[in-house]
C-alpha cells in the first residue's frame, strides 16, 4: 500500500487526526502519514524549497501559505491539477482562497482553510469609549478610544512575514496594491508604494505604532504577543486570527485566565482606512499543494480532495480554529456554536486580499520588512526607500 | 626583573647519525605518520576543501535555486554588489564588536574560573568543574532562547528583578534597539562559551611546572608577581589558543541573533547576511560569495594570530 508523505505546518493536531480520517475513507488504497514542518511560515517555506529543489520523491503533499505557492508553481514544483479535480475543489470556495491558490491563470493547489483576521475587542472597552460595533471603524477611532482608556491597541509590529501582512492590508484597505504590475523579468516588476494609497497607509501604521495605545514592546510583537496583550488587563482592541478565541478558552480550561475574559471578546470587519472605503483584511490559510516529483500524483490529488471535504473543513475549523475555504462550513451549526464570530469571519474573507503573487516574494517582503521596521519610524519617505531597495535587490544590485 | 620559563630542552643527536639522509627508521615513522594520518586527511578534504572550493565556484554565478535554467556566468561581480553595500559593513561591524566584547570579557572571566577550577579543594574540585562546564553543555539555541524568555517584557523576569537600575523598567524592551540587543546576545555568547575558554586556560596552568613556582616563592615573590612573571609567560601559548579558537567561534556568530532578534534594528552578523542571501532568497552565487568573504576574514584572523602573535600551535600540546 502506498504511504502518502503530507508535509504540514504546526497546528494542534488536526491535520494529523484528518490524514488518519483519510487513510481509514481510502479502505487500503494509500495511506497518509503526517510530517510536521517548522513553526513559521518563512521556515516552513525553505524546508519545501531546498528538498523540492533537489527532486525530492518523498514528498507528497504539502501545506502551503499562499505567498510561496507562485514561487513554488513557477519554479515547477507543483503538479498540474486536472479540470474535473479543480472543478470539485474549488466549489463553494470563497473567493479569496481560489485566487490564492492560482497563479498564471491556472489553480496549482487545492484550497483547504482560508484564515482571515478581524478587529478582536473587548465588549467592555469598546462601550466605556463609545464605540458602535456594528458600524465599521477606523484606526484612528480604535487608537483614539484606547488612549483614552488606557489600553493597548494590538498588533504585529516585529519584523517578520506578520508585519507584511499588516502593511498590505493597510496599503490594500486605501484601495492601491504593492505590486501594480508584475512581470516575468524581476527588475521589471512595478511596485506601488509611492502611491497615494501607500503614502496614507504609511501614516496609519506610524501612527498607531507611535501612540501610546501600544506595548512597549510593539517592535517585537508578533500574533501571540497581540493574544497575551489583549487577555491583560491592559486588553482593549487588537487585530488578529481567530485562534485568538480558542486560545483563550484553553487557558480558561487551564485555569490560567478567568472565565470573564473571553465572554467579554467581540469580533468586527478590520479597521478602516479610510472611513467611507470598506477595509481589506489580510488573507492567509493554506492550500494543498501536490509535490511535482511524488511518485503517486493520481493518489495525492484523491487524498487532497478527502481532505478538503466540507465535513472536514468544518472539523479543522471547531476543534484547530481555522476557518474553512467552503463558505458552506459557515453556516454549520457545530461551527457557529464553537465559533460566534463566524459570520464575521465569513464576511472578512470575502473582503481579503492577498499579498502580492510573485516568485520573488521573500525578496519583496524581506525588503518591506527592512523598511517598514520598527513601524514607529514609518513616514513619508519609507515608501520610496522601500521601492528603491526592493528594485536593487530585485535586479541583483544590492543585498538583503 | 626577567620572566622566568624553563630554557627549551636541547634535542640529543647521536654523534654517529649520517647527517643529510633519512634513516630506515624515519622513513617508516613517516610512512606510519601518512597511514594514521591519511584517513583523516582525506576525510577533511571531502568535508572542508569539496564545499570551499564548490562555494568559490558558485559565488562566480548568478544562480538562483528555483530557476536553474537561468544561471549564468558574472565573474567577481557579486563581490561588488557586496562590498559596496553598507549592509555588509554594518553586519562586519557587528560581527567585529560582538567578537571583541565577548572574547575580551571570557577571556578575564575564563581565566577566574581556570583559577577557582586549579585550586578548588580536592573533595568539592569535580563538582566544581561540572558546574562551570554545564553551559557549555547546553546547546546554543536552546540558550538563545533561554536568554530571550528572561528578557522577554512579556515572559522575562530581567525587568522586574533589575528595575532598581536606573533606565530599566518594566516596559523596557531589551529587544527593540541595537545597543540592548547586542548586550543580551553578548550576555548569552558570554555565558555560554566562558567555560570552553577556562577549559582551555585550566590546561594551560597545569602547564606551569610546580618548580618555578616554588622558587619565585622562596625569593619572596608576592601572588601578584608569581601570576604576572611566572604563571602568566608559561602559559602564553595556552593564552593566545584559547583565544585564537574563541575569536574564530565568536565571527561566526548566528544562533543567539537568529532567535532573539531575527536580524533586526541592525543586529545581523555577517553569517546571518550568507543564511539570508542562501537559504532564504535561495540566490546561491550571491549567498555563496558572503560566505567566501567570511571564509576570508576568518583566514586572515587566524592569520593575524599565528603571525602577528608568534601562537605556535604545537607548543600548546606540550611539544617543544
Amino acid at each position: 500500500m502506498p504511504t502518502l508523505t503530507w508535509y504540514t505546518n504546526p497546528d494542534s493536531g488536526g491535520q494529523a487526526e484528518l490524514a488518519a480520517r483519510c487513510t481509514e475513507a481510502a479502505e487500503g488504497r494509500y495511506r497518509i502519514s503526517a510530517a510536521v514542518l517548522p513553526r513559521d511560515a518563512a521556515g516552513q517555506r525553505e524546508q519545501l524549497v531546498r528538498r523540492l529543489a533537489a527532486n525530492d520523491a518523498s514528498i507528497d503533499i504539502m501545506s502551503l501559505d499562499p505567498p510561496f505557492i507562485p514561487e513554488f508553481a513557477a519554479a515547477g514544483f507543483l503538479a498540474d491539477i486536472p479540470d474535473d479535480v479543480e472543478e470539485r475543489v474549488t466549489e463553494g470556495v470563497v473567493q479569496g482562497a481560489i485566487e490564492g491558490a492560482t497563479w498564471d491563470d491556472e489553480l496549482v493547489a487545492v484550497p483547504f482553510w482560508a484564515n482571515t483576521q478581524v478587529l478582536w475587542y473587548r465588549k467592555s472597552v469598546a462601550e466605556a469609549a463609545g464605540l458602535d460595533m456594528d458600524e465599521p471603524v477606523t484606526w484612528e477611532q480604535i487608537v483614539q478610544a484606547a488612549e483614552d482608556q488606557g489600553k493597548l491597541v494590538g498588533a504585529q509590529g516585529a519584523r517578520a512575514e506578520s508585519l507584511t501582512v499588516w502593511l498590505n492590508a493597510l496599503i490594500e484597505s486605501a484601495g492601491g496594491s504593492i505590486i501594480e504590475e508584475n512581470a516575468e523579468d524581476p527588475a521589471d516588476i512595478q511596485l506601488g508604494l509611492t502611491t497615494e494609497a501607500a503614502q496614507r497607509a504609511a501614516e496609519v501604521m506610524g501612527m498607531v505604532a507611535s501612540s501610546d495605545a501600544v506595548s512597549p514592546a510593539f517592535s517585537t510583537e508578533n500574533e501571540d504577543a497581540s493574544a497575551t496583550g489583549f487577555e491583560g488587563e491592559r486588553g482593549g482592541f487588537q487585530v488578529n486570527y481567530p485562534f485568538v478565541y480558542p486560545r483563550a478558552l484553553g487557558a480558561v480550561d487551564a485555569g490560567s485566565l478567568d472565565p470573564s475574559v473571553p465572554e467579554d471578546y467581540g469580533a468586527a470587519v478590520y479597521p478602516r482606512v479610510d472611513p467611507d472605503q470598506p477595509a481589506a483584511p489580510p488573507l492567509g490559510g493554506i492550500s494543498l499543494g501536490i509535490s511535482a516529483f511524488s511518485q503517486n500524483v493520481d493518489l495525492a490529488l484523491e487524498a487532497a480532495e478527502c481532505i478538503t471535504t466540507a465535513e472536514n473543513q468544518a472539523y479543522y475549523f471547531v476543534t484547530n480554529g481555522n476557518p474553512a475555504a467552503k463558505a458552506e462550513v459557515f453556516d454549520d451549526p457545530e461551527v457557529l456554536e464553537a465559533f460566534p464570530q463566524a459570520p464575521v469571519i465569513r464576511e472578512s474573507l470575502e473582503l481579503a486580499k492577498p499579498r502580492p503573487q510573485t516568485p520573488y516574494y521573500s525578496e519583496v517582503s524581506g525588503g518591506l520588512q527592512r523598511e517598514y521596521h520598527p513601524p514607529s519610524s514609518v513616514g513619508e519617505g519609507t515608501g520610496k526607500a522601500a521601492a528603491e531597495l526592493i528594485s536593487a535587490v530585485l535586479r541583483g544590485d544590492q543585498l538583503l | 626583573m626577567t620572566q622566568t620559563t624553563l630554557p627549551p630542552v636541547e634535542k640529543t643527536q647521536p654523534v654517529s647519525a649520517p647527517h643529510g639522509t633519512i634513516s630506515d627508521r624515519s622513513r617508516s615513522e613517516r610512512k606510519l605518520g601518512w597511514l594514521l594520518a591519511g584517513p583523516a586527511f582525506l576525510v577533511m578534504l571531502g568535508v572542508t576543501a569539496y564545499p570551499i572550493i564548490q562555494a568559490v565556484y558558485e559565488s562566480l554565478f548568478a544562480y538562483r535555486l528555483t530557476d536553474p535554467t537561468n544561471r549564468e556566468f558574472v565573474g567577481l561581480s557579486n563581490y561588488g554588489v557586496i562590498l559596496t553595500d553598507q549592509l555588509w559593513w554594518t553586519a562586519l561591524g557587528v560581527t567585529l564588536l560582538i567578537t571583541v566584547i565577548t572574547v575580551a570579557v571570557e577571556l578575564v572571566l575564563g581565566f577566574a574560573l581556570a583559577l577557582v577550577m586549579a585550586k578548588a579543594l580536592k573533595s568539592i574540585r569535580p563538582v566544581v568543574r561540572a558546574a562551570i562546564l554545564i553551559p557549555y553543555a547546553v546547546i546554543t539555541v536552546v540558550s538563545a532562547f533561554a536568554w530571550q524568555f528572561a528578557f522577554d517584557i512579556n515572559t522575562g523576569f530581567v525587568n522586574s528583578w533589575f528595575a532598581w537600575i536606573p533606565g530599566v523598567s518594566a516596559d523596557t524592551d531589551w529587544f527593540g534597539d541595537t545597543g540592548t540587543s547586542l548586550l543580551v546576545v553578548c550576555l548569552a555568547e558570554i555565558w555560554k562559551t566562558t567555560p570552553f575558554i577556562s577549559l582551555l586556560l585550566l590546561a594551560g596552568l597545569a602547564q606551569v611546572p610546580e618548580v618555578l613556582q616554588e622558587a619565585a616563592k622562596v625569593d619572596g615573590a608576592t601572588w601578584w608577581q608569581r601570576m604576572v612573571k611566572v604563571t602568566l609567560p608559561n602559559m602564553k601559548a595556552a593564552i593566545m589558543v584559547a583565544l585564537l579558537f574563541r575569536t574564530l567561534d565568536a565571527f561566526r556568530v548566528f544562533d543567539s541573533i537568529f532567535v532573539m532578534t531575527g536580524g533586526a534594528n541592525n543586529t545581523e552578523s555577517v553569517s546571518f547576511l550568507a543564511y539570508r542571501q542562501t537559504i532564504s532568497r535561495l540566490e546561491i552565487g550571491l549567498g555563496s560569495a558572503v560566505s567566501v568573504l567570511l571564509f576570508l576574514s576568518v583566514v586572515l584572523i587566524a592569520a593575524l594570530f599565528i603571525k602577528g602573535f608568534k601562537v605556535d600551535l604545537a607548543s600548546a600540546r606540550g611539544e617543544r
